[in-house]
């Protein structure tokens, strides 16, 4: 494996490849194709951290725990709580920063504050030819030409290797609480989750569990204003079903978080985005062995048969990623949902440019 | 202000092109006069007018895709144009240019609260969405100052922002889906009433690139529910340092407010004299608002007012009605015209690291002793927007010029202390030439390459966010190849 530990001997070694590169983070996300293993985990250390402007600068190859610890140190955090992969995949190694924004990776915080690439603001990457390019900056709001930083977060690493990224960070709240309401199927519990996100009570989280019929619900905030919203949601939920406060939620989340639900099972793992409304009709098509739910519905993790083609059996508008599967299986039905024709001629059209010897992660999403 | 020549042989061709054009469209959709395509002669950067060869107002996608593919075919470059309130000159004909309007097409396609998105076609104004949604207390986030008049297809180009955008970002963050129209007229929809469009993120480059991708002709709107309450609180400081000083504290401490706003002596004192809000007359004046429930603004405002008080503030104001709260809110809102009333001005949008306002507002008003241009601030300092005014006299021959010289300097500054450009006004041919100054010729390649994918003859938007010398090669093999 090739570990570059400076941009400059990362855009070399893109520039004197002979061959397909894999390029990856600390190879945690399953992102696996054939090629030269690149990994930027050498690319390592935070630059700049100033938590009164909420901005923090790495090195793609940071790992994620030590940019969470550090901010914690601040009273800050990652606010997009980017999921861990390892445990749905089985798959060691240390998840890094870079491989976070390239994977575009939210977790349930995502319908409330944005995705990760809502909060990326700046890159410096090595193009397919070995050229370092940057885009963004580390302020807020930058409208400074176009906005490469938003293409390069989510195309895991086929447009450019990341080398550097700049984002957002928030404060940690002083309070979290989760509400659940149970024994509500999922008809009952998509309108439970969508009248507490269009509620004005700010909600960070909105899941449901069939295993235990139960839709939880959680907000944060400063001690008192917790308290407050989860008395309003508990009562305003009650008609739906029994509504109470959850101690301890901090692990329920992460599991939420983290697809805990599968981690161990056989099977393939595919995640779906829909729209949250869709959630019910999707899930009789999907016959999935076992469903988990996200974004008040909208994300839908299915467990099913080893090779089993899930997109044949979807009709809702969305989209499906296979997260696990074997290479076989990844190789025949694709990870990456492919695009109706005009938009994956777009694709293929950056592609060629920014990589015009199709050396970077060769395939991989079309 | 440079513009490419005109192509003669499309002057030449103006008749034959309008009939083709006026054969897909309505017959009140082409607009051919010169004393009428004068109306869209410049946006709101007024300093620069070029009446462009032929209007065309559209009222359907399919037109828009008609009027595309008949320019694509005749090689003719086409002006994408929303409200036309573009501050940096994003909407500015060339006189071989068509413009496409888009204000005509302005409907609610559909809302879905169950969902919390609402479909709209582009022309639609950005607080006419809010208002589509009002009956059921929703609202959509991004609020530009000019949020009457413009519309959602500028909004889409220039990925505006606004006051609130500290909490609940901007255009890019709240857009989840688009009807695109590719200069070869083809139509395209990306992403959906679902989160995260599937492949590349097109929707997030589209986002902000000033109409050279395509025409945007309808978008899905993330729409949120309103708070229960929101409410300011002014405080006053005898420096700008203290101020600045002041924001930084507010955000360590974990309060996020939705919106932090910052106003210097000039703007002030402008801002009074044409308001009469009430304001105190000091050196720096911060607005600070909080949203929740009533105990959670009290709370909210309470450890502000600690933080505040630490600073030694020359006035501190909390809201205690609706009225009051209006009347904080009432002199920032009507700065720029406070300012328009004095003087012309010129309004500058870069951005900087929080950290550094101090620093920049002393700079920048040394720079103002030294061009001998007075400078009003005000801001989103939770953000590090910085909006400079600086006035001059349009008609002292030389003073547009002087004030240019020194906006392109502050805006260098802001460069240099790890800042940028423009902030959420857009480049358009304001900042065109500054561009190299924050990036380098290959960081630009870069861009370009993607113009190169969407519209590869160069047709769209010309003469906008690149310096001229650097896409000359593109834009003259773009029209050669009709």
């Amino acid at each position: 494996m090739m570990t570059p530990e400076t941009e400059t001997e990362l855009a070399e070694t893109v520039a004197g490849a002979a061959a397909p590169l894999a390029v990856c983070g600390g190879g945690t996300r399953g992102c696996d194709v054939a090629g030269e293993a690149l990994s930027t985990r050498a690319l390592s250390g935070v630059e700049l951290y100033e938590s009164g402007a909420l901005t923090l600068v790495a090195r793609a190859g940071t790992p994620v725990c030590e940019i969470e610890a550090l901010l914690a140190q601040s009273g800050q955090r990652l606010a997009f709580e980017p999921m861990d992969h390892r445990g749905v995949l089985a798959t060691d190694g240390v998840p890094t920063i870079g491989g976070v924004f390239a994977a575009n990776v939210s977790g349930p915080r995502r319908i409330q504050c944005g995705a990760a690439r809502d909060f990326l603001l700046g890159v410096r990457f090595v193009d397919g030819t070995g050229q370092v390019v940057k885009n963004g900056g580390r302020v807020m709001k930058n409208v400074t030409g176009y906005d490469l930083v938003k293409l390069m977060a989510g195309a895991h690493g086929t447009l450019g290797v990341l080398s550097e990224v700049s984002f957002k960070v928030l404060p940690i709240p002083e309070a979290q609480a989760t509400v659940r309401v149970a024994d509500v199927d999922l008809a009952l519990a998509v309108r439970v989750m969508s009248a507490a996100l269009g509620s004005p009570y700010d909600v960070s989280g909105a899941g449901y569990d069939p295993d235990t019929r139960s839709a939880h619900i959680r907000v944060e905030g400063f001690a008192g204003s917790v308290g407050y919203r989860v008395d309003r949601l508990c009562a305003e939920l009650a008609r739906f079903g029994s509504a109470e406060q959850l101690d301890g939620s901090a692990e329920l989340w992460r599991g939420i978080r983290d697809v805990a639900a599968f981690q161990g099972c056989e099977g393939d793992v595919w995640r779906i985005s829909v729209k949250p409304s869709d959630a019910v009709a999707l899930a009789d098509q999907l016959q999935a062995e076992a469903l988990q739910f996200d974004w008040g519905g909208g994300l839908v993790w299915a467990l099913v048969a080893n090779g089993t083609d899930l997109r044949a059996r979807m009709t809702v508008p969305g989209h499906a990623t296979l997260v696990r599967g074997s290479a076989e299986t990844r190789l025949r039905l694709r990870q990456f949902q492919p695009q109706p024709a005009p938009l994956a001629a777009i694709s293929e059209g950056l592609r060629a440019k920014f990589d015009p010897r199709g050396i970077l992660n060769a395939g991989l999403m079309g | 202000m440079e513009m490419p020549s005109p192509n003669p042989a499309i002057l030449a061709r103006k008749a034959e092109l309008a009939a083709r054009l006026s054969a897909v469209l309505p017959a009140d959709a082409l607009i051919q006069d010169e004393v009428e395509t004068r109306a869209y002669e410049c946006d709101a950067l007024t300093a620069y007018r070029c009446p462009p060869l032929l209007v065309v107002l559209p009222r359907t996608t399919q037109q828009v895709s008609e009027v595309l593919r008949i320019c694509h075919q005749e090689g003719v470059p086409v002006v994408p144009r929303g409200a036309g309130t573009s501050l940096a000159g994003g909407a500015l004909p060339t006189a071989d240019s068509v413009v496409l309007g888009v204000a005509r097409m302005n409907a609610v396609l559909e809302t879905d609260y169950d969902n919390r998105v609402i479909r709209v076609q582009t022309g639609r104004t950005n607080l006419s969405v809010s208002g589509a949604v009002e009956e059921e207390d929703f609202f959509y986030a991004p609020d530009p100052s000019s949020q009457l008049a413009c519309a959602i297809a500028g909004n889409i180009a220039m990925n505006s922002g606004g006051a609130h955008c500290l909490k609940y970002g901007v255009t890019t963050n709240n857009l989840m889906a688009v009807t695109l129209v590719m200069m070869d007229g083809t139509v395209v929809e990306i992403g959906g009433a679902y989160l995260d469009a599937g492949g590349l993120d097109l929707l997030g480059v589209i986002c902000g690139s000033e109409g050279q991708l395509g025409v945007v002709t309808e978008a899905t709107l993330r729409i949120l529910r309103k708070p229960e309450g929101a409410r300011p609180i002014l405080i006053g400081y005898d420096s700008n340092q203290v101020a600045g000083a002041c924001v930084g504290d507010i955000i360590k401490a974990g309060v996020l407010p939705v919106a932090i706003e910052f106003m210097d002596r000039p703007c002030i004192e402008a801002c009074e004299a044409f308001a009469k809000a009430g304001y105190p007359m000091c050196e720096a004046l911060l607005i600070v608002e909080v949203e929740g429930s009533p105990d959670e603004i009290d709370h909210q405002l309470k450890l502000i007012t600690e933080i505040a008080r630490s600073h030694n503030p020359v006035e501190l104001r909390e809201a205690r009605d609706a009225e009051e709260a209006g009347r904080i809110w009432l002199g920032r809102k009507s700065a720029f015209g406070a300012m328009g009333q004095i003087n012309d001005y010129m309004c500058l949008d870069g951005t900087i690291p929080v950290t550094e306002l101090p620093m920049v507002l002393r700079r920048i008003g040394e720079m103002s002793k030294q061009y001998g241009l007075d400078v009003a601030n005000v801001f989103h300092a939770g953000d590090g927007n910085m909006h400079p005014l600086i006035l001059f006299d349009a008609n002292k021959p030389g003073d547009l010029e002087l004030c240019e010289e020194f906006g392109a300097e502050i805006l260098k500054l802001c460069v240099e202390v790890g800042g940028c450009l423009t902030g959420e006004h857009g480049v358009g041919v304001e900042k065109r030439d500054l561009m190299l100054h924050q990036y380098t010729p290959e960081d630009l390649e870069a861009q370009l390459k993607v113009k190169d994918v969407f519209d590869p003859q160069w047709l769209l938007n010309p003469a906008k966010v690149f310096p001229l010398k650097v896409t000359e090669a593109r834009r003259v093999g773009g029209v050669a190849a009709q």
